[in-house]
């Protein structure tokens, strides 16, 4: 699963990228996550657990996922031709089941009977009740209180997979405090429990491990563009909040010098009323938290601060470090999108093509309409729509005013 | 030597266990980090462990991660509490004090402003949890160069390579944490402590303390009986918890004098047993 065709082989031996990442917890952790490195590097170098991975993706999450071209968006935007991902059409609505599968399926090979899992908007939350549903495992998922509020139907539907859900009281009540609270699970819990970290953050090999699952993404791109299109795309574009829909899909593309690669964070209300969760786009300090050295939202006085976007699943305060090393190093490109930006492309692509998208892919979709006006008819952005809208309606409607 | 040294030196002289409590800075209110310090040195500390609270703090169980949420809620930031060690500073110029907090706050104040102004404080040791050692080498070196003493932890899983980078990058004492968990929590096994104290000791090559888990007397004397320090964080917490504001020093001081005694009558008696 690593890649062969390009020179780029980070993170180094210790989870590092450039300077970020590592392994920064405390001394408990430190064997639980030796023991997943090497379970890990043994998984991934063994044709039969390559094999499982891959059937399971083909017969139960349906891969591999459609591109699309969007015509009719395209025509509206009026410049460079835009074709989807169609990452909403995976078993569970969205790519974060590629690493459910992966993870859950590494958790078999360790004989751990037990995953837990933290999640913000509850997708992550449910892909990873849906892969203990289908392995036959105990899960338990840890979600901010607040998120339990406003995210009732998917509680309720990982509940229906058989997994509890625990609120967390904790902090500011949201997917930090999920993650805090899952990593103490995890360390009193540690002989028979799986962390399934849902984000391309977290100690090493998390980061590593979670983009090489998602890694699926891209690699299916690069075969299916040039039978598309006939060529690979001028840019990729997706959204980030940890980043791991957007790491898969950008790292079979590092190698390719033609390809530039966009990262679409939330502005929230607009960088400049600080109410936002852009750390790369704000080019916030750089810190560490959740195990991990990268840009985090932060005070003068190193605590982290509460985020905000529209869209739960960009509502993190750091990044992934690859991500912090790709925009360092001038491969990728970071900017950030308001909430009223994205919404607009939510409308669009719903009237346009038919396709109700997740609010976080419409960040990345909110981006491409500002692109493509100002570049000619034959360029070709190719944008991850990581996942579908139905969970979003009430955040939608609600906007509009709206109420069920 | 480092005030930490001397004082597991002396204690050791005299076949003492140290006792090492931990506080958060500025909980229940930063105006009673200083009464409450003072008060854990009339009751017996020897080395006092002081908490910098952190938004995200990871390692912890709920009772530290409600006293650090009252600390931040009322403006307890990285400075404050150097300047809280300051205020210490001029009553007790003897007891060392260790800072025990989380990476961001150093990291954001930068190292070498942060270990500069924790010398000038008075601060004579700092462990920060999610700093494992291999990845803070050079924040160690500058530390001990400061004459700060790093502090690491070591866990019942720590392999004996954890043992060799803790022996490189540490100074002071190790603090053992007894159980698998965070702070706070129960099962702690005694004979696993008792098995593996000697082993540490002997590869690191510095007074082991041990903590998490240790609640009352009773546990503090059985964990006294084969570790050089004891630590008890929690808990104490907890009893700040219970204590009306004006009671909080004088309840906190007698909770620490009756572990004292505790591990004192321990003493006694391994005394008499070796002489």
């Amino acid at each position: 699963m690593q890649m062969a065709d390009t020179p780029y082989s980070f993170p180094d031996a210790h989870g590092h990228f450039g300077p970020y990442g590592g392994i920064f917890v405390a001394e408990t952790l430190i064997p639980a996550l030796e023991e997943l490195r090497l379970a890990y590097e043994a998984c991934v170098a063994d044709p039969e657990f390559i094999a499982e991975y891959e059937y399971e993706l083909k017969h139960y999450v349906g891969r591999p996922s459609p591109i699309y071209h969007a015509r009719r968006l395209s025509e509206k935007f009026g410049g460079a031709q835009i074709y989807l991902k169609r990452e909403d059409l995976n078993h569970t609505g969205a790519h974060k089941v590629n690493n459910c599968i992966g993870q859950a399926l590494l958790a078999k090979r360790m004989g751990k009977p037990r995953v837990i899992a933290e999640t913000g908007a509850g997708q992550h939350g449910v892909a990873s009740a849906t892969v203990a549903a289908r392995y036959g495992m105990e899960c338990v998922v840890y979600m901010g209180s607040e998120d339990v509020k406003r995210q009732a139907a998917n509680v309720y539907r990982m509940k229906l997979l058989g997994a509890k859900v625990v609120p967390v009281e904790s902090g500011s009540k949201t997917l930090k405090d999920a993650l805090n609270e899952a990593m103490r699970d995890w360390v009193t819990n540690i002989a028979d429990t799986f962390y399934i970290i849902g984000t391309v953050a977290g100690p090493h090999p998390y980061p590593q491990m979670v983009r090489d699952f998602q890694t699926v993404i891209g690699k299916e791109c690069k075969v299916q563009m040039p039978e598309l299109a006939g060529r690979q795309p001028d840019y990729v574009i997706a959204c980030v909040g940890g980043g791991s829909n957007a790491i898969g899909i950008f790292h079979p593309y590092i190698g390719e010098p033609g390809v530039k690669l966009v990262g679409v964070e939330a502005a929230g209300d607009g960088l400049e009323t600080g109410r936002h969760a852009a750390p790369l786009t704000a080019n916030a300090k750089v810190g560490v938290l959740h195990g991990n050295r990268t840009y985090l939202m932060q005070d003068e006085d190193g605590q982290i601060i509460e985020t905000h976007s529209i869209s739960a699943g960009l509502d993190y305060p750091g990044v992934g470090p690859e991500h912090a090393w790709l925009k360092d190093t001038d491969r990728a490109e970071y900017v950030a999108v308001t909430d009223g930006e994205a919404l607009q492309a939510f409308h669009d692509l719903c009237r346009y093509e038919g396709i109700i998208p997740a609010l976080e892919s419409s960040h990345a979709l909110a981006y491409a309409a500002k692109l493509a006006p100002t570049l000619p008819r034959d360029r070709i952005l190719l944008v991850n729509l990581s996942g579908r809208g139905d969970k979003d309606m009430h955040t939608v409607a609600e906007r509009s005013g709206i109420q069920f | 030597m480092s005030k930490i040294q001397t004082t597991f030196q002396r204690l050791q002289a005299s076949g003492r266990r140290a006792l090492i409590p931990f506080i958060t800075a500025g909980d229940p209110a930063p105006e009673l980090t200083v009464p409450l310090m003072h008060g854990l040195v009339a009751g017996g500390a020897d080395v006092i462990e002081l908490g910098v609270p952190f938004s995200d703090p990871m390692a912890d169980g709920p009772t530290i991660q409600r006293a650090s949420e009252r600390a931040l809620a009322q403006g307890t930031s990285l400075r404050k509490v150097l300047e809280l060690v300051r205020a210490f500073r001029r009553d007790d110029a003897t007891t060392p004090v260790v800072l025990m907090g989380y990476a961001n706050p150093i990291e954001a104040m930068g190292a070498e402003t942060f270990v500069d102004a924790a010398v000038a404080a008075g601060v004579d040791g700092v462990l920060v949890v999610d700093y494992p050692p291999e990845e803070c080498f050079p924040f160690a070196e500058r530390c001990r160069n400061a004459g700060l003493d790093p502090i690491f932890l070591l866990a019942p899983t720590s392999t004996e390579q954890r043992f060799a980078d803790v022996a490189k990058a540490g100074s002071g004492y190790i603090y053992y944490v007894s159980l698998k968990g965070v702070t706070g929590a129960g099962n702690l096994d005694f004979d696993e402590v008792a098995r593996r104290i000697p082993r540490i000791r002997a590869a690191v090559g510095l007074p082991v303390g041990v903590g998490f888990g240790i609640r009352d007397a009773e546990s503090a004397r059985r964990i006294g009986a084969v570790a050089d320090a004891v630590v008890i964080g929690s808990r104490i917490i907890e009893e700040l918890e219970r204590s009306p504001r004006d009671q909080a020093v004088a309840n906190v001081t007698a909770f620490i004098a009756g572990i004292r005694s505790a591990l004192d009558s321990l003493d006694t008696t391994l005394a008499g047993a070796t002489r």
